[in-house]
């Protein structure tokens, strides 16, 4: 059984009653932080621990908060995004849901860390009843005085507010989100400054996942240096997995990095195995926008190494045979599952959720999903797959924001992976209405092959 | 459902303001549209939109420019109840292509359509975040998920009846 350092109280009874969590043990990383460390020391510990943001990036947590600027009177805020809306992405729900206080610990402590007076959370506006299970923890954890002025009579002031979004994935990149916290279109903001210089209402600004703040709470309990030695090498701690797809046991596993991507998927721990005795077809581990692999580069890498749940083993064999840890979404299709119409889908979420701000995103986007529509409906041409790689390549890098990115790897890595697949859909416009193509060679343990 | 906003409404939406600093009372725009939203039928009329730009002492354009971009708040009345069926790639992997074909046909309408009693709206939308509880549909505020045929039917009863029971 993997160490839970997160989900462990989740399914006490009622831990989403104050009482119930500080029963359990809650708010005693508030405690060890407010009274027995400066702010530093608490940003220091996140270092040595070698958190690494949760939300998609794996950016080293503590080394974010470094960057923070300390301009003299001038208020910095803490701001959690919990706008989760990455295809295959549910874990912050689940958190949040289930154990709403922890979440609420990590934010005082990081507020601390960071000198935020007000800290805000984000939330993706369909989390509607979050929102109520937030603002009764927020309130529950203000009248036992761990929110308000003076906590813990230490001299530190800090409120929590829930700011709800209304319906769009780009705000969970930070940017957008600060934006949008300013009653703006999600339109990201050109990078420099940087929001730890300039964020919202043009003051420093931390924005961090919601998991990535709860996970502070632990490594304030153990220290950071405990706190490291779980995982491996620069995949510490413990991270939340969603996983969904045709497995039989979808839902939200945390595991601590070490297991492998072939006892996920089968094990009966985790995801139980391919759903109705079907086999393995294609996996895209860390939510949509990275990239899908076939069944032989998912459980071994290129090398012929076992393929680990972490950071380092994912991203083995970069684009053209690996994929990336991303935000944990692990999405799995099994043996029937079309690949044409997956990307199809995604290429669809993506240009309905392109802010319309850079030209190669806006209009890219489009002609993936029309492109893809196409040859999924049996209308394609041969031209079409080259025209497709040649539009994602055309986005990729040329936007202001990683949208445009993660509009392009899943298509990239679809013709890259399942040509074979594309060409079928092409070459059998009618059959191709009826069934889908299945199994092919790159089911095969033995063959890698990339573009 | 007419502007301006209840007594008690107004006192909720000072309360939004004040989470955010002073002058700064723009960034409520979200939450208050989502209130103006819930208030006033569901939908973000012209005049509902200039009522909450003056409430915010921001031009109206400012309003139009945030309700066109987020897909939550409605330009155009809705039915009673509106279905929001998630259609992105892990629900489409479980099944959502045959519910949302089902609702089309039981409520026989299109997806963007309301049925002629004004109940029901079919809405397709993009992934809700509940990838692993799929096919799932948003109704209201809260999530109906692991959808089959026979959960849809019995969420449509479940809307006729309270709707008839509300007459």
């Amino acid at each position: 059984m993997a160490k839970k350092l997160l989900l462990e109280k989740a399914h006490v009874e009622n831990i989403r009653l104050y009482d119930v969590y500080r029963r359990e043990g809650g708010y005693r990383s508030v405690e060890k932080a407010l009274k027995e460390m400066a702010p530093d020391q608490v940003t220091d510990e996140v270092k040595k621990s070698g958190l690494r943001g949760r939300g998609g990036a794996g950016f080293p947590t503590g080394m974010k908060w470094s960057f923070i600027a300390k301009p003299e009177g001038v208020p910095r805020h803490l701001v959690c995004n919990a706008d989760e809306s990455e295809p295959g992405t549910f874990k912050d729900r689940y958190l949040m849901e289930f154990i709403p206080h922890l979440l609420i610990e990590g934010l005082i402590v990081s507020s601390y860390a960071l000198g935020s007076n007000t800290t805000y959370i984000y939330i993706r506006g369909e989390y509607a009843w979050i929102v109520d299970i937030l603002e009764r923890a927020i309130t529950e954890a203000k009248n036992n005085g761990w929110l308000g002025k003076n906590i813990l009579g230490t001299g530190f002031d800090c409120e929590i507010y829930v700011h709800r979004g209304a319906g769009a994935y780009i705000c969970g990149e930070e940017t957008a989100l600060i934006e949008s916290l300013e009653g703006k279109r999600g339109n990201p903001r050109i990078k420099p400054p940087f929001p730890a210089v300039k964020g919202v209402w043009d003051r420093p600004t931390v924005v961090n996942n919601v998991e990535t703040l709860a996970a502070v709470v632990p490594i304030i309990n153990l220290g950071g240096e405990e706190y490291a030695k779980i995982g491996i090498g620069k995949s510490t701690g413990t991270k939340l997995i969603s996983a969904c797809g045709n497995i039989n046991k979808p839902g939200v596993y945390e595991i601590d990095m070490t297991i492998s991507v072939e006892e996920f998927i089968f094990s009966n721990e985790y995801c139980g195995g391919i759903a109705n005795g079907k086999r393995l077809k294609a996996c895209i581990p860390g939510g949509s926008s990275v990239p899908i692999l076939p069944a032989n580069l998912l459980l071994k890498t290129a090398k012929g190494e076992t393929r680990i749940m972490n950071y380092e083993s994912l991203s083995d064999g970069g684009f053209a045979k690996g994929s990336m840890m991303g935000s944990g979404g692990f999405i799995v299709l099994d043996e029937d599952q079309c690949v044409v119409r997956h990307t199809y889908t995604l290429a669809r979420f993506y240009r309905h959720e392109s802010c319309g701000q850079c030209s190669p995103c806006r209009e890219g986007t489009g002609w993936l999903e029309k492109i893809l529509k196409n040859i999924e409906y049996g209308k394609g041409k041969m031209s079409d797959i080259d025209l497709l790689w040649h539009v994602q390549k055309n986005i990729e890098g040329n936007t202001i924001c990683p949208l445009g990115d993660a509009a392009a790897w899943p298509v990239a890595a679809a013709v890259r992976h399942f040509r074979d697949e594309f060409e079928w859909h092409i070459n059998n416009p009618v059959e191709c209405l009826s069934r889908n193509y299945g199994l092919a060679h790159y089911s095969d343990p033995l063959q890698v092959t990339t573009a | 459902m007419s502007i301006p906003f209840s007594e008690e409404k107004l006192k909720k939406f000072s309360e939004i303001v004040s989470r955010y600093p002073e002058g700064k009372q723009k960034s409520a725009l979200l939450p208050v549209l989502h209130l103006a939203q819930e208030e006033f039928g569901h939908w973000l009329s012209t005049d509902t939109m200039d009522y909450v730009a003056s409430l915010l002492k921001i031009e109206p354009i400012e309003v139009y420019e945030v309700a066109t971009f987020y897909s939550m708040y409605n330009l155009k009345p809705i039915g009673k109840y509106m279905f929001e069926v998630c259609q992105t790639g892990p629900c489409m992997l479980c099944g959502s292509d045959n519910i949302i074909d089902y609702i089309k046909q039981k409520l026989g309408i299109n997806v963007g359509e309301t049925t002629p009693d004004g109940l029901f709206t079919l809405k397709t939308t993009e992934c809700l975040g509940a990838c692993g509880y799929a096919p799932m549909m948003q109704l209201g505020k809260i999530y109906k998920e692991h959808l089959t045929k026979q959960k849809v039917d019995a969420i449509i009863e479940e809307c006729r009846q309270t709707a008839a029971l509300n007459n």
